[in-house]
């Protein structure tokens, strides 16, 4: 893709005057600088943040993220419960994909304990976490042409996402919290006719990629509005810890699927899409091909997935189970990139510490501050979203 | 991740080696070498990637343990420094010179577990609750219970909350008990 080189780049070498860190002087009394507060609406794709921006003009001088208005304590709550009624609780971290949550919790879990999840069970865990991609992936990716006002896709991404939420539901009892992973495996095996119905939804959905290509990717303004805009610099990648997509449109192959296999990735055929321009567009375009490869990856998975076997390994009662003295780390891969959970255990029932490490505390904070600088206003909206932020996982 | 350790385990006093998995190992070092043996990590091992920095309150033994946890991309490896400090004084020296991000993370942990990292960006500054005037609440002395108790209104619950008793009541209302 050819870079758009006719995007006009203003001269801030006198202005604003910056101080000796770096910063601008700004005074508000001098009535050349606006303030300007976008959110905390809720803006549809990404969650209640707050952005306190400095404008100069229409241009950003200064920007702040103010979190707080999904803060809940989990973590804190989550000290006061036994490790099953963590589950209820531990999965409202991140609303839209929250089989992360589970997954990291059951296996930090068994990684102090010691247990080995059958066969089967890591085999559904796999498609579980594979289909939480694909439902996200199916609100994001058409979800950046909504930001510049080009809604439709949206509406397309919607309807595939619910005909995703149906398997889920189907599989799980629910749509969007499943509690269907625990420690020690899965709640069941998958339902008659479940794979014959999916391979139906995927057929839709490999539809819906060719149609957004024409609608948004091909689209002159959609282009001209998201190529060179929102540059990441490469070098930024390990100095801001950014992960996922935004690091993979940056150049760097980090995919925790690939890099550190869990559960049955190792068994199964992929190669992470890598860009290099890391603007908008090429953030865009990752995801894009990172839906196409989740459903591959789903057609891998129903292929090798076993009909029947144990789904659960056998463990204490849960309603008096202490789990040994340490602590460990766990990450598997979200749509959004690296997610992880720290948890300590004391030796009781109860945990001593869980945190979780979502990649939106990064990405929407030090970066996005970052980013927004110099930027044009009508520009904010898509440079949050092509970050793909989640505030609740910043907050927890 | 043993030969590492091995090679600088007398320089930085590191004690407490455990090994949680094959790529994941937990060391702990004394609060004037931590940051750096971190930077040493960042810079001569390769562990670029800053995955978390996280506070567990010990208030038996009357300390905080910090936990900085890095990865290395290339060796694929984490490893999980922790540190000790008092509870007390709680401060810390900041990082926020490594990697940008740090200084939301040490931000958060003066919020709360009120442990301060002078000069850090931006520290002093709330991060999540605005106009608190509690101790720090994740803190274990913190009582969330109690703290909510006294804050909000109490809310009345229902009149009965067996169901057999409410239908009776209900369905036959002049019969007696």
């Amino acid at each position: 893709m050819k870079k758009n080189n006719t995007i006009w780049q203003p001269d801030r070498s006198k202005y604003p005057e910056i101080d000796k860190n770096g910063k601008p002087i700004i005074d508000l009394k001098s009535h050349k600088y606006t303030k300007l507060w976008q959110g905390p609406n809720h803006p549809g794709v990404t969650g209640n943040m707050s952005l306190e921006l400095t404008l100069s003009g229409d241009e950003i001088v200064d920007a702040k993220t103010h979190v707080g208005y999904l803060h809940r304590g989990f973590e804190k709550l989550m000290e006061r419960r036994l490790y099953i009624q963590c589950f209820p609780t531990c999965i409202r971290m991140c609303v839209p994909e929250a089989d992360s949550n589970e997954y990291v919790l059951a296996a930090c879990i068994e990684d102090l304990t010691g247990i080995e999840v059958p066969e089967a069970a890591s085999w559904i865990r796999t498609l579980i976490l594979e289909m939480a991609r694909l439902q996200v992936l199916l609100r994001t990716v058409p979800g950046q042409a909504s930001t510049l006002s080009l809604g439709m896709g949206s509406q397309w991404g919607m309807y595939l996402r619910d005909l995703i939420l149906d398997r889920f539901e189907e599989l799980t009892g629910g749509r969007i919290y499943h509690m269907f992973i625990i420690p020690g495996g899965v709640r069941g095996l998958l339902p008659g006719g479940f794979k014959q119905r999916m391979e139906e939804n995927l057929k839709k959905i490999e539809e819906f990629v060719d149609k957004i290509e024409d609608l948004i990717f091909t689209n002159a303004i959609f282009k001209k509005r998201t190529i060179g805009i929102g540059y990441i610099d490469p070098s930024l990648v390990d100095k801001y810890g950014i992960v996922g997509p935004n690091a993979r449109a940056a150049g760097y192959n980090r995919d925790v699927r690939k890099d550190y296999p869990y559960l049955k990735y190792n068994e199964l055929d992929f190669e992470p899409y890598v860009a290099h321009d890391s603007d908008i567009f090429t953030r865009s375009q990752v995801r894009k091909h990172d839906l196409i490869q989740t459903v591959d990856l789903i057609r891998q998975i129903m292929a090798k997935i076993p009909e029947k076997g144990e789904v659960r390994a056998k463990t204490p009662n849960v309603l008096h189970w202490k789990i040994p003295k340490g602590e460990t780390y766990q990450r598997s891969e979200s749509s959004r990139g690296e997610y992880g959970m720290y948890m300590v255990s004391d030796g009781s029932k109860y945990p001593r510490r869980i945190n979780l490490r979502g990649p939106s505390y990064t990405h929407a904070v030090s970066l996005l501050e970052k980013l927004l600088i110099n930027a044009n206003i009508a520009d904010v909206h898509s440079i949050m979203v092509s970050l793909q932020t989640c505030p609740p996982e910043i907050e927890r | 991740m043993k030969n590492i350790i091995q090679d600088i385990q007398k320089r930085f006093n590191i004690s407490d080696i455990i090994e949680q998995q094959e790529k994941l190992t937990f060391i702990t070092v004394n609060k004037e070498l931590a940051i750096a043996l971190i930077t040493h990590f960042r810079d001569i091992e390769g562990f670029s990637h800053f995955v978390l920095l996280s506070a567990v309150d010990w208030i038996e033994s009357n300390q905080f343990q910090l936990t900085y946890i890095l990865n290395s991309p290339t060796r694929k490896m984490d490893i999980g420094i922790r540190v000790f400090i008092d509870r007390e004084t709680a401060t810390m020296d900041s990082a926020h010179h490594l990697w940008e991000q740090v200084a939301t993370y040490q931000r958060e942990l003066k919020e709360m577990f009120g442990i301060d990292f002078p000069g850090s960006p931006r520290v002093d500054e709330s991060f999540i609750l605005e106009g608190w005037d509690n101790i720090p609440p994740m803190r274990r002395d913190f009582d969330t219970l109690k703290y909510s108790q006294e804050t909000f209104f109490p809310r009345e619950g229902r009149e009965t909350n067996d169901p057999t008793e409410f239908m009776k009541k209900k369905l036959y209302p002049n019969e007696e008990k």
